[in-house]
């Protein structure tokens, strides 16, 4: 087969820049992500953008494609009309560095504010025991890639700069959630995923669970449950009493 | 232009499995250490391993132990491994596994809670720990979030998480700095120690220096320089050449391994893995006319360990005490040439590859639960339903056997100072590694190559001093390719991939090779001349330009041993030398290049021989087949002891 394909992509840097026109040749199963790569070899050697894996299991080569936070290497050309232009834009969120590159520090910086794993002092390597459905709830979240999708789409903070101090967004609100979970975490998350990391803005549009490509069901799996362990917690002292007792029993077991 | 200067007592180059495991390391040690990353922190090839990590635990078969899982590794390389690195190997990869586990890992469990363990090829027991399909994604997170936490700990302690360790993530380096042994207080050694690295961040174009006695190399491998790969466009080979031109040695670059199964089809996708766990939970191979072609190809060597009926080779998932394993899981080496000869044959499928099939193995909520993200990329690359549907896969380059040869215990190379782990480092796989070897090993010499550098570090009595002359010229050849308005780095870059696909792939001869050596010497020619427009903010152009010499001074390495092996042996096979040589088993081919990078020299060197009691844990019928009527005797003696 093969075609030309119409393809508006963004350009600039420092905070300046427009959509630039190409026409590009397109052949059978390719994806998004090989156009550009295409035009970087034929027409413009410097446009930037980030990738590595090709097969959707890096995250890297995030971008908006007519609008919508996608994987570059996993949108398939087949998915668009031949004579459809197709608008390749950065992730609107994060600061441009260039072309379709953006600055996505705002995401390490929100990592290294979840207190880490922390398993009971007494277990050592080798000697944990856990069931498979007790750890399929974490492994769900665990399969995220950090395209850092779900952040970009959130309207809490997509047009709203002054919220990012205070929100962590939807991948590292999933990562407590990750970690409240995990069988072998002792550490007393709940409070701080209300206050310090800001679950509380969260008003469950999932537009998050949307866009991941690893189809993790962010909000109703992770998001939404956090929030109610958030709740027990606030309201109901036995359940907060239950759960300490609990902990202490599973974590001496061995 | 202002060069950023940093200091570290150990610069780690490359942030995947290894990379990550030395620098945690190296911190947990109280060294200042620095990671630099061509990518984003946790995007580093590691991701894209599948099947496991390797190690004998025991969890599934407690007839598992270290010897087993050695003598596996040795014969899965042929025998050509460095056995001391296959002993560590073997015995480490659990503790390394269960660490993993303390720092947060989630392995998919056993029935009675622990990590459940999966049958891969060449493996005699289910021994890799897993996470459905996606293991290496796992295994990165974890160590990524393992640096996070020593990074939350040194704030606590010191006011800032980047105290002792930082990321510098976007950052290439294109030269080791070294400096007059002399100078450092050595005992005058010929050719210096390492005192920094250089380099550029990407994102900026900014030029960056570090001033660090230790540099441990783990950037992985060099697929980019053939055409069919799975590898990313990180894997260029730069920790290879950087170990050649700082006059490190690298050893067994004739072997390297085609995966077997890669998609073959659509053409953008061709090459992408297709995990080994496929064939490991139950799917075969067929060719055109729906044989199970790899009953036909088991090889001498292994005629007693797999099945050699359909009956029995299916009753071994259910029971491996009293059947022999199916030919699919044969050493992927095996695989991969079986694959080749039947699409050679006329027997291949409409897109050049053969067919892979779980779809009448499993039921499909069991392929989707143990598989997902094989479903998940056949669906959507391919328009494949894996449970409804055959593959079709083909070989693809995937990993190379060799690299910087390393001290096992330490990892050190030959150079004072400089290290490496992982796939840049040479040996512990021999001619052919195993699946699921990879994995362990990058934990199990990521770790001692972190502690072989902080050793190494307290044992200087001055830190050695970056020369000016050094970084002047390491500066003027990173900024070279922004200055000259040459060719586009992207076609020499396309015809090198074709040179190496062609000529040096997965079956080799003589006239082809020599053919492969004229055209990397022409296109090392014109690398020299490539141009790169555009600014010196993330211009891929310019990034490409500098990697080019990497590749092909690698891939210059690759080609010159591959004609001098004159036999066929893992990841290396001679269409002009088809049988395994036992004279050959014993030599090492070490690869060498002058400072500059003109030169390429490989010498000939005596492999040592196993240590008493590790050749003891083999039958005498098994190395026979491998080793000379010399070292057969010696054996003999040993034995009568």
């Amino acid at each position: 087969m093969g075609y030309k394909a119409k393809f508006r992509v963004w350009r600039g840097e420092g905070g300046e820049g427009r959509l630039e026109d190409f026409t590009v040749e397109v052949n059978e199963g390719e994806v998004v992500l090989d156009i550009i790569h295409r035009l970087q070899a034929t027409q413009a050697p410097d446009l930037a953008v980030r990738w590595n894996c090709k097969a959707g299991k890096c995250g890297s080569c995030s971008m908006e494609i007519n609008g919508k936070p996608r994987l570059g290497c996993m949108t398939r050309m087949s998915t668009f009309a031949e004579d459809e232009t197709i608008t390749v834009t950065p992730m609107r969120t994060f600061p441009v560095i260039k072309d379709l590159v953006t600055d996505v520090s705002f995401n390490y910086a929100k990592a290294r504010e979840i207190p880490s794993f922390t398993p009971p002092a007494d277990v050592q390597p080798g000697e944990y025991r856990m069931q498979q459905i007790d750890v399929e709830r974490s492994q769900e979240f665990r399969k995220c890639i950090e395209c850092f999708m779900c952040n970009n789409v959130c309207h809490v903070i997509r047009d709203h700069e002054e919220n990012k101090p205070a929100f962590a967004g939807p991948r590292f609100l999933m990562r407590i959630a990750e970690l409240d979970m995990h069988p072998y975490d002792v550490a007393d998350r709940k409070d701080a995923a209300q206050e310090e990391h800001g679950l509380g803005f969260c008003n469950i549009t999932k537009c998050c669970t949307e866009v991941c490509p690893e189809h993790i069901k962010i909000t109703d799996n992770a998001l939404i449950p956090m929030k109610e362990r958030v709740v027990d917690r606030k309201y109901d002292p036995l359940v907060w009493l239950g759960d300490k007792i609990f902990r202490r029993s599973r974590t001496t077991k061995n | 232009m202002e060069i950023e200067r940093h200091e570290y007592d150990v610069v780690v180059i490359g942030a995947g499995g290894a990379g990550l495991r030395a620098a945690i390391e190296a911190r947990q040690q109280g060294k200042r250490t620095a990671i630099v990353c061509k990518s984003l922190f946790g995007k580093a090839h590691t991701v894209m391993a599948e099947g496991g990590a390797a190690a004998a635990m025991g969890n599934v078969n407690s007839d598992d132990n270290w010897m087993v899982h050695f003598r596996d590794t040795m014969r899965g390389g042929k025998f050509l491994n460095n056995w001391r690195m296959a002993e560590l190997h073997a015995k480490e990869a659990p503790d390394r596994v269960w660490e993993l586990e303390a720092w947060g890992a989630l392995f998919d469990r056993t029935k009675d809670g622990k990590i459940s363990q999966r049958n891969f090829g060449g493996h005699e027991y289910p021994r890799l720990a897993h996470v459905g399909d996606r293991t290496g994604l796992e295994m990165i997170r974890t160590l990524q979030q393992r640096v996070v936490a020593l990074q939350q700990e040194d704030e606590k302690l010191h006011g800032d998480p980047e105290a002792y360790i930082k990321v510098f993530q976007e950052c290439t380096i294109t030269r080791l700095l070294k400096t007059g042994d002399k100078a450092a207080g050595g005992a005058g050694r010929a050719g210096g120690v390492i005192s920094g690295a250089f380099g550029y961040w990407r994102e900026n174009g900014k030029l960056i220096l570090f001033d660090a006695p230790a540099v441990v190399l783990a950037t992985g491998g060099i697929g980019k320089s053939y055409v069919v790969t799975s590898n990313s466009w990180e894997y260029t080979g730069d920790g290879h050449a950087l170990a050649l031109l700082a006059g490190a040695k690298l050893i067994n670059m004739e072997f390297i391994q085609f995966h077997p199964t890669g998609m073959v089809w659509p053409p953008s996708v061709r090459g992408i893995l297709v995990t080994e766990s496929v064939r490991g939970d139950g799917g075969v191979l067929r060719n055109s006319e729906g044989r199970r072609f790899m009953f036909d190809y088991i090889p001498d060597v292994f005629k007693d360990k797999y099945a050699t009926t359909e009956e029995e080779a299916d009753r071994w998932y259910t029971d491996q005490a009293n059947n022999r394993r199916p030919p699919e899981l044969l050493p992927r080496d095996e695989v991969a040439r079986a694959i080749n000869a039947e699409v050679k044959a006329g027997r291949g499928s409409p897109q050049g590859g053969v067919y892979l099939d779980v779809s009448t193995r499993l039921p499909a909520a069991e392929i989707v639960r143990r598989l997902p993200s094989m479903h998940h990329q056949f669906k959507e690359l391919a328009d494949v339903d894996i449970t409804a549907e055959p593959m079709q896969v083909g070989p693809t380059c995937h990993y190379i056997m060799g690299g910087v040869e390393v001290d096992a215990d330490t990892g050190a190379a030959s150079v004072p100072g400089l290290f490496a782990a992982g796939e840049v480092s040479g040996g512990m796989h021999g001619s052919n590694r195993l699946g699921g070897n990879s994995l362990s090993d990058l934990l199990v010499f990521g770790r001692r190559a972190g502690a072989g550098a902080s050793a190494y570090v307290d044992g200087l009595k001055a830190r050695p001093v970056v020369s000016e002359e050094s970084v002047t010229a390491a500066r003027a050849e990173a900024l070279a390719p922004l200055e000259r308005s040459g060719e586009n780095p992207y076609e020499v870059h396309q015809e090198l991939q074709r040179t190496m696909n062609d000529l040096v792939g997965i079956i080799r001869k003589a006239e082809e090779i020599t053919e492969a050596l004229e055209s990397v010497g022409k296109l090392r020619e014109r690398a020299k001349g490539v141009g790169a427009p555009g600014g010196r903010i993330y211009n891929p152009g310019w990034h490409l330009a500098l990697d080019l010499r990497n590749m092909l001074l690698v891939s210059e390495c690759v080609a010159r041993a591959a004609l001098l092996r004159e036999e066929s042996r893992g990841g290396h096979t001679r269409d002009d030398f088809p049988g395994m040589s036992p004279e050959w088993r014993r030599k090492l081919l070490v690869c060498g290049a002058s400072p500059d990078g003109s030169e390429v020299t490989v010498e000939e060197r005596t492999q040592p021989a196993m240590r008493d009691d590790l050749i003891r844990l083999f039958d005498r019928a098994e190395l026979k087949k491998y080793i000379t009527e010399e070292e057969l005797a010696d054996f003999d003696a040993l034995v009568k002891e």
